[in-house]
């Protein structure tokens, strides 16, 4: 008998009313500690299935699961990072954060509720910005304040639906590494949606890839071999990189939208770990057009 | 950028300033006596005044009114019987009304407004009513008003009410149904009770929308103030420029409609006041 996974989807359906579903029969367990990494084209339903790990979104079949208990609606044990950062604009960035707060601990006294905003303002490195509203702030530093308020509440699941994707390169790099270094100092649990490869391997322990909606399905989880202390200077230097970076590309250009799903069991997507020594499935055997990518491969 | 900035403002006080002297200056010429016109019976002069003997205009002068706008001013309040009343006394009445039918308004459309914005199906069913009951006059009500509350202040306090409920209400709706979705997802997630969310995030998030709304309100209810008071009479600006009509006392009429224009951008300057201080830059 396996433990119990932290986080367990189970047969998750979400249809646009018609005969025709977004996803259908979507299972997927995550354990606590883990960063997973959600990769997919648009429309293949990744935000609606944040939004149900969030409560945000009502699915109209399977359920969700968290410490083996079912999820019902929105609740600060899990804590969103929004794409579009979603600060009160009316608000300072320490009012942003200590909103939050008041909302995890509302017995808590003025002070106390300070402090801990604080904290976390500290965290992302804004204690310079505490008393600016959002609108004086760049993009990056918005996000920032977003990473700051989902943190403060100490949740034990963090939520975030490409969280970068409306930044500069330069700045998206440097927020990835402080998302890095704070998620794996607080042992934190992550979900997150991505559009950007580099991102999932540098970030990701596992790397979950859809494939094209509508009726999409988990194609395949990929397991992210490389070091955890993994940086982000140094990512490419490390053999297994390529190969994961060239598999997960493979799939976005070719698979995602022509994946023969005959074989696949929903329940029990195939892993791979195409790190070492090349694309090679270990569950359930398939004959991965992935080796297609094998002549891209920088070789060892 | 900023030297550029008030150059144009000092520019266009200038241009204000030159506009409204040659205003004042057609305005003094063309009510100018023409000089002696041909003889008349001097019974006739005597009742015509100066309007027949010298060709002066019935129409007073610049001058004419700024001396006697002072002496409106110099004593606003005086009160000698129901048809001789100070002109701060009369915009006294009339500002009673407006506050007292604009504060009623508020108190009715502000937490209306919310329910009806919060709830979709309540905001598609009573649209056709609003859209419907906006565009009627507010006068057309003072009959009504007049029958059910059979007293002619309360019925004008209530066709104020009246008018300023529509924009209050629809603003306070469009509002708070426009709420971005993000920021109560933000207090759906953090699990923010129904009373915080209300007052913490759509309040603040939809107050510019809100106050806009209370802002057109005041000016329609002060547009429609005057008209109320000529249609019940008694008391109140309106009564005044009517009552001064009917002493064919023009100078009076022009101060009246002075003072009218001065207290509604006043009223609305206050209004614009606080809609900036609830907007917040995104």
């Amino acid at each position: 008998m396996t433990p119990r996974p932290f986080i367990s989807i189970e047969g998750l359906v979400k249809s646009y009313g018609g005969p025709v579903a977004v996803f259908r029969d979507l299972w997927l367990s995550i354990d606590k500690g883990e960063f997973i990494c959600l990769i997919g084209h648009s429309g293949c339903g990744k935000t609606t299935i944040l939004n149900a790990l969030a409560g945000l979104d009502e699915v109209d079949g399977g359920c969700i699961l968290m410490d083996g208990r079912e999820l019902a609606g929105p609740s600060l044990d899990r804590a969103v990072i929004f794409q579009s950062h979603a600060l009160m604009p009316w608000m300072t960035v320490q009012g942003n954060v200590e909103f939050a707060v008041k909302s995890r601990w509302p017995g808590w006294s003025a002070v106390k509720r300070r402090d801990q905003a604080r904290a976390f303002i500290d965290l992302v490195g804004l204690g310079g910005a505490a008393d600016k509203k959002p609108a004086e702030l760049s993009g990056g530093m918005k996000q920032r304040v977003g990473i700051a308020r989902a943190l403060s509440i100490e949740p034990k699941m963090l939520l975030m639906d490409e969280p970068f994707s409306a930044l500069d390169a330069l700045t998206r790099g440097t927020l990835q590494d402080e998302v890095l270094r704070i998620c794996h100092e607080t042992q934190q649990t992550v979900f997150m949606i991505t559009h950007d490869v580099d991102e999932a391997i540098l970030l990701a322990d596992r790397i979950v890839l859809m494939t094209n909606g509508p009726d999409a399905v988990i194609a395949e989880i990929v397991e992210n071999t490389l070091p955890r202390n993994r940086s982000r200077q140094d990512l490419h230097r490390h053999p297994h990189y390529y190969r994961i970076r060239n598999h997960l590309i493979e799939f976005l250009v070719d698979r995602s939208r022509a994946f023969d799903r005959s074989g696949l069991d929903k329940r029990r997507p195939p892993v791979t770990r195409p790190g070492p020594g090349g694309p090679a499935p270990l569950e359930p055997p398939q004959e991965s057009a992935a080796a297609q990518a094998e002549p891209m491969l920088k070789s060892h | 950028m900023t030297g550029m900035h008030a150059s144009l403002t000092l520019r266009a006080a200038l241009l204000s300033a030159v506009l409204l002297v040659l205003f004042l200056l057609v305005w003094h010429l063309a009510v100018q006596g023409t000089g002696p016109v041909a003889t008349v019976d001097p019974e006739y002069a005597k009742l015509m005044g100066i309007s027949a003997t010298q060709g002066k205009s019935a129409m007073p002068g610049p001058l004419d009114v700024l001396s006697s706008f002072w002496t409106h001013l110099s004593n606003p309040f005086y009160d000698n019987g129901p048809n001789d009343k100070g002109i701060g006394i009369q915009i006294g009445y009339s500002l009673v009304r407006v506050l007292t039918g604009f504060g009623l308004a508020v108190a009715v459309a502000l937490p209306l407004g919310f329910l009806i914005g919060m709830s979709p199906l309540m905001y598609r069913a009573l649209d056709p009513f609003f859209q419907l009951l906006k565009p009627i006059s507010p006068l057309a009500w003072m009959p009504l008003a007049l029958y059910t509350i059979k007293d002619s202040s309360a019925s004008s306090i209530f066709v104020i009410f009246i008018c300023s409920l529509w924009p209050m209400l629809l603003n306070t709706a469009f509002g708070v149904a426009s709420v971005r979705k993000e920021w109560v997802n933000v207090a759906r997630t953090l699990e923010v009770g129904p009373l915080r969310k209300a007052f913490q995030v759509i309040l603040p998030a939809a107050a510019p929308t809100i106050i806009t709304g209370m802002r057109i309100s005041i000016g329609i209810a002060w547009l429609v103030i005057v008209a109320a008071e000529m249609l019940v009479g008694g008391t109140g600006i309106g009564y005044f420029v009517w009552n001064e009509w009917n002493n064919l006392s023009i100078t009076s009429v022009i101060n009246a409609i002075l003072f009218i224009g001065l207290i509604g951008l006043l009223l609305d300057q206050m209004l614009a006041r606080l809609v900036k201080a609830v907007t917040y830059p995104e």
